[in-house]
This record gives C-alpha cells, structure tokens and sequence, in this order.
C-alpha cells in the first residue's frame, strides 16, 4: 500500500487555515475533511481486508510467516480489492436503476 | 501487480463510486452546521451521501466475501464476481423488504410491540 499514507494527513483541522487575520478558509477546511475521510475509508478497507486475509490464509499460526502463507495473503489482498471494486459497481448500478424508476 | 494494486487502492481511497445525491435516502439536515454557508451545508450534505454509501460498500463486501469467495486465486473467476453480484442485489432486496414490511406492519396494528407478541 501507499507509503504517503501516515506522513501526510496528521495535520490539525485549524493548522492550515489560520493565516495572519485567524480566519478560517472553508475552501481549506472542506480539502482537510475529505482528505481525513479516505483516509478513514482506507483504514476501514485495511482492517477488513486483514481479517479476512488472515482467516483464509492462517492456519495453526506458527512462528512465522512462511512462504505459501506470504503468497496466500497477496493473493488474498488483490482478490479483496477485485471483490471491493466489483461490489461497489454493482451497488452503484442498482442505486441508478433505483434513480431511475423513481 | 502493483501497479493494480496501488490503482485499487487509490480508487478505494477516492471513493470510486461517487453517487450524486437524491438517491432515495434523505440527507441529514445540516442547518446547524453549514447555516451561515450554504456551500459548506452542501458540501456536508454530499460528503454524508458518499460516506453512506462507502460504510455500504465496506459491509457488502465484507458479507458477500463469506458466501461468494473459497480459495483466493490469481484473478476472480467469473463464477464469483456473478456471486458478488447477485449478493449486492438481494441484500438491497433484504434491506427494502424489510422496510416494506414493517411498514404494513405498523399501519395494520396499532403498535409495533403488538406484533412482537405475536
């Protein structure tokens, strides 16, 4: 995954927008809000994505990954990501079907 | 792979499936928050749709992985992304079905709690 993740966004929501008069710019504060939102959608994405991966692909837990575990896992994590994508076209397809007949 | 991965993982990030609003489903009133700016008021009416919808896309694929997919494999054969598919839509059909019929419930018995009873 993207290493940028934790570097970037630990700024405060007030930090960037203060200026010399102290007025805040909602411009500013919006980009902030919907930075901090993927970031927690990531996050929610990551931990699903690790508690399904480690079902599948961890049996008796050893003492350490071994190499078919390590394959399973990333094998695990594309398929995820496949079944994310497809769930979330197949979602958005019937929310327009739904728009639709309204 | 990578570069699939780093892609998906950019769109997860972006919310790839961005539904306008007016989907059905009232948007929070936000006349407390964005009273004095009618653009952030928007602004928050949209970003809730969109996190709505994400949570919804986070539990789906979280329930339908359990009943469409077995062994991860090199790609997702076509078996299970028809799985993933039909799941996505009968959960929808779950949840409107449901409402549905609560909803007769309500207006056919005078209290909800009078149909738990029976």
């Amino acid at each position: 995954m993207e290493s940028g993740f934790g570097s970037d966004f630990g700024s405060d929501f007030g930090s960037g927008g203060g200026g010399a008069g102290g007025k805040l710019d909602p411009g500013l504060i919006m980009e902030q809000v919907k930075v901090q939102i993927a970031v927690a959608n990531a996050q929610e994405l990551l931990q699903r994505m690790t508690d399904k991966c480690f079902r599948k692909c961890i049996g008796k837990p050893g003492g350490a990954l071994d190499n078919a575990e390590q394959k399973c896992i990333a094998m695990c994590m594309d398929r995820y990501m496949d079944s994310w994508n497809t769930v979330s076209r197949a979602y958005n397809s019937r929310l327009q079907r739904e728009r639709a007949n309204m | 792979t990578r570069g699939r991965k780093g892609r998906a993982a950019r769109a997860a990030r972006e919310g790839r499936a961005d539904p306008d609003p007016g989907t059905g489903m009232d948007a929070p009133s936000a006349t407390g928050l964005g009273a004095a700016d009618p653009q952030l008021q928007r602004f928050i009416e949209v970003e809730t749709q969109k996190q709505r919808f994400q949570q919804l896309v986070h539990q789906m694929t979280e329930l339908c992985w359990e009943k469409c997919m077995d062994k991860p494999g090199p790609k997702l054969d076509s078996r299970a992304e028809t799985c993933f598919v039909n799941c996505v839509e009968r959960f929808i059909d779950t949840s409107q079905f449901i409402l549905n019929r609560l909803e007769q419930t309500q207006k056919s018995k005078s209290a909800f709690s009078e149909s738990l009873s029976d």
